[in-house]
């Protein structure tokens, strides 16, 4: 990497010029204008796994444990994984069973893009959410993040493990072809196209059969809105989908905790700098007062030190001269004797 | 177990050495098993729960646990408590090991591992919290190790380097403290993308701001913890410097470790009230928290005052064991217990064996280390070239 990528990069999470970053995050992004999706409607859904299949088909995915025409399959709950992208589920109901297909929702503001270390998802201008492998560490925070438990892993890969999911057959879109799972569907349950013209559908739909349908277009709002949407004629829990889940985008819900890295990276050496003056000042303030009191005692003592002497010259003759002397020394001596101490401990309390 | 029929000189087959030597076997077979079989064949981990013991204990505890690093310099240096200088050394090798250690068993958990460097050096996803934490991570261990090299220098004798590097020492270490404010954060912060996987108990909004001030306890706790095994297992390698300042050290920290403890206890009982999640405490999830905040907080944020108004340091040790432990706990309920609470029980992760044993090679790994390295260079005691010139 280049060593001005590098520095620019230390800037941005360190010092404070992520306020760009965290802005793209902001309330009012509303994905791609004119990107698609899929419209799907429970009210129509029969269970009859083709979707499954057809997605199994065109991703290349290892064949299944039992058929797709084995609807036995359908009384055990499933989740997406490694081997299957999308699944069917059956949930049991009043008016008898209901169906509800699973996949990736390609998030308007995906949860697993934003949380993604390496950047290995992307949101593409038509609405598919894809994922890079070639860059990809294997953290699994992605798995984490996303609130409809949608990514699954290549667990038994010792080396070259993959997140697998739903890329609403990006690839096909790019030829023009319809993702596999609709264009199988033979009740029309799944409908791809742009997602306002999706958004209007459904409300028609609502709108003309309020007998048929809740009134509420899942995937509209949900976690900052989703490009799948969902109809359903029971209340959205019976049919496995939770409905505590908000309409905060998962970029919003850690821009906090970003928003607040510059502000710690700004400040906290200016604190801490504060503070390590004051402690230091206090130091110096102490070892001035020290300074101070030795200098007094050695006036004084070299006072008492003159003072003695001058007695001792007074009271004595030639002969005394000698042992003078040495009485002088002794004096100075213990005079100075406390002046090295402290200074000793002074130099010690330096660092 | 000495060897009587060689005096002089001491057999290497102690205990301590026979049970490392065989938890780092165990731990050789298993790494194995890891990079040839995949994770799927020995950890419990699955698509439901991508992040298990690896996460929750080597990285979300370890971290923690190291904070020991920045608490006791930035006591020392920046806020000039010279008192606790004996202290420094030990902490900022246990810092740097914890660091090296979580990086290392960081390895058995990437699906990738060589790409580690990958978000940084490759295609930097700065909207992710991981990245903020791996970035923080890197470059606090890097200064951590050159916090810890001057031990090292004296001990080789390159005094001129030496020199260089302790000139350093207050830059370093308020780099040292925005670098654990910022990682110790956001490793909670990486919870705040999932609320509808954490129970509302353990999610907040302030999580980061929990982890960080939790930090703070669990780094004096480690000081005083490390320094009491320490104490017991080295003490024919310290010196009167150490040992004289060592209860000092003791109760110092235990006395801030209070306040941090009380005003932990505070903040997360604001975050409850703010969430007004108070009805969830009648629950059994509810009842766990209160074990947390009542058994690991507020019981040793109250032994630890004691412990600190009678000079009681017996008290105070038994306060940081308890604080220790709560921090694991803590990371443990935010990472696992808490952790996808909506799922039926028969979706919930445990760790297998496999799991747990690289947990404990990592923690074994760690202690045989810093024994190698406190007996022979200058952690508990001054070199004697170096004598009282800090
Ligand atoms: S549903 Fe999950 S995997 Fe799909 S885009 Fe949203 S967050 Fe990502
Ligand atoms: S597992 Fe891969 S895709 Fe998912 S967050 Fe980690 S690096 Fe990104």
């Amino acid at each position: 990497m280049l060593r001005r990528t590098f520095l620019g990069m230390l800037g941005t999470t360190c010092v404070g010029a992520s306020i760009p970053g965290i802005a793209s995050a902001s309330k009012d992004f509303k994905g791609h204008p004119g990107s698609n999706g899929v419209l799907f409607d429970a009210t129509r859904c029969i269970g009859c796994r083709k979707c499954e299949e057809a997605c199994n088909k065109v991703n290349d995915l290892p064949a299944p444990d039992k058929k797709y025409d084995d609807l036995s399959v359908l009384d055990t709950k499933r989740r997406t994984d490694a081997k299957t992208l999308t699944v069917v589920n059956k949930y049991k109901a009043d008016k008898g069973p209901l169906f509800r297909k699973s996949q990736c929702n390609h998030c308007l503001e995906p949860a697993c893009a934003s949380a993604c270390f390496v950047k290995a998802f992307k949101k593409l201008p038509n609405g598919a959410v894809v994922y890079d492998e070639t860059v990809c560490v294997g953290c699994r925070y992605c798995m984490v993040a996303c609130p409809f438990s949608i990514p699954a892993y290549e667990y038994d890969e010792p080396l070259t493990p993959r997140v697998m999911k739903c890329t609403m057959c990006a690839p096909r879109l790019a030829e023009g072809k319809l993702p596999g799972c609709v264009e199988s569907c033979p009740k029309e349950a799944l409908v791809y196209g742009e997602r306002d013209e999706l958004i209007k559908i459904a409300r028609n739909r609502i709108e003309r059969n309020p007998d048929r349908y809740v009134d509420h277009l899942y995937g509209e709002k949900e976690m900052g809105g989703t490009s799948w949407l969902y109809l359903s004629g029971v209340p959205f829990t019976e049919i496995g989908m939770r409905e505590d889940l908000g309409t905060k985008s998962a970029p919003e819900l850690t821009a906090g905790a970003l928003a607040s890295v510059p502000m710690v990276a700004g400040l906290w050496p200016v604190l801490l700098g504060g503070i390590y003056a004051i402690s230091k000042r206090k130091d110096k303030v102490a070892a001035e007062e020290k300074k101070d009191a030795v200098a007094n005692a050695i006036a004084k003592a070299s006072e008492q030190a003159e003072k003695t002497l001058s007695e001792a010259l007074s009271k004595a003759d030639v002969a005394n001269k000698r042992q003078i002397e040495v009485e002088v020394k002794k004096a100075v001596e213990e005079a100075l004797t406390p002046k090295e101490e402290e200074s000793d401990e002074n130099s010690e309390g330096e660092s | 177990m000495s060897n009587p029929g060689n005096p002089g000189s001491k057999s290497n087959l102690t205990a301590f050495n026979v049970i490392a030597g065989a938890i780092i076997v165990m731990g050789l077979v298993i790494t194995v098993l890891r990079f040839t079989k995949g994770l799927g064949a020995v950890t419990n981990l699955d698509d439901n729960n991508p992040w298990g013991l690896w996460i929750g204990f080597d990285l979300l505890c370890g971290v923690a646990l190291a904070a020991g690093g920045y608490t006791t310099s930035a006591a020392c240096y920046i806020f000039g408590l010279k008192r606790f200088h004996s202290a420094v050394r030990p902490a900022i090798l246990t810092a740097f090991l914890g660091y090296a250690l979580v990086v290392f068993a960081l390895q058995y958990d990437l699906g990738r591992p060589w790409r580690l460097p990958y978000p940084i050096f490759v295609q930097q996803g700065t909207t992710s919290l991981l990245f903020e934490v791996g970035l923080c991570v890197m470059l606090y261990l890097t200064v951590l190790f050159i916090e810890f090299t001057p031990a090292m220098f004296e001990w080789l004798g390159m005094k001129k380097i030496r020199s260089v590097v302790v000139k350093l020492t207050l830059a370093l270490t308020i780099f040292g403290v925005v670098l654990s404010t910022l990682h110790q954060s956001s490793l909670g912060a990486l919870y705040t993308i999932a609320p509808s996987k954490l129970h509302p108990l353990w999610y907040s909004t302030y999580l980061p701001v929990f982890f960080f001030v939790s930090s703070i306890a669990a780094g004096l706790s480690m000081v005083i913890f490390e320094g009491t095994l320490s104490h017991k297992k080295l003490h024919h390698m310290m010196d009167e410097e150490y040992l004289k300042h060592h209860d000092g050290v003791v109760l110092g920290f235990g006395k801030a470790a209070s306040l941090v403890l009380f005003g932990y206890f505070a903040i997360k009982m604001i975050g409850l009230a703010y969430g007004n999640n108070w009805h969830y405490l009648a629950s059994g999830y509810g009842l766990w928290f209160m074990v947390e905040m009542l058994g690991f907080v507020a019981l040793p944020c109250f032994l630890y005052a004691v412990g600190v108004r009678e000079k009681n340091l017996g008290l105070i040790k038994k306060a940081a064991i308890i604080t220790v432990l709560g921090i694991v706990l803590n990371r443990f309920n935010v990472s696992l217990v808490a952790f996808n609470y909506h799922l039926p029980s028969s979706e919930r992760y445990f760790p297998t064996m496999m799991e747990i044993g690289i947990s404990v090679f990592v923690v074994t790994l760690g202690v045989v280390i810093f024994r190698f390295i406190t007996t022979r260079m200058p952690i508990f005691h001054e070199h004697p070239d170096y004598k009282g010139e800090h």
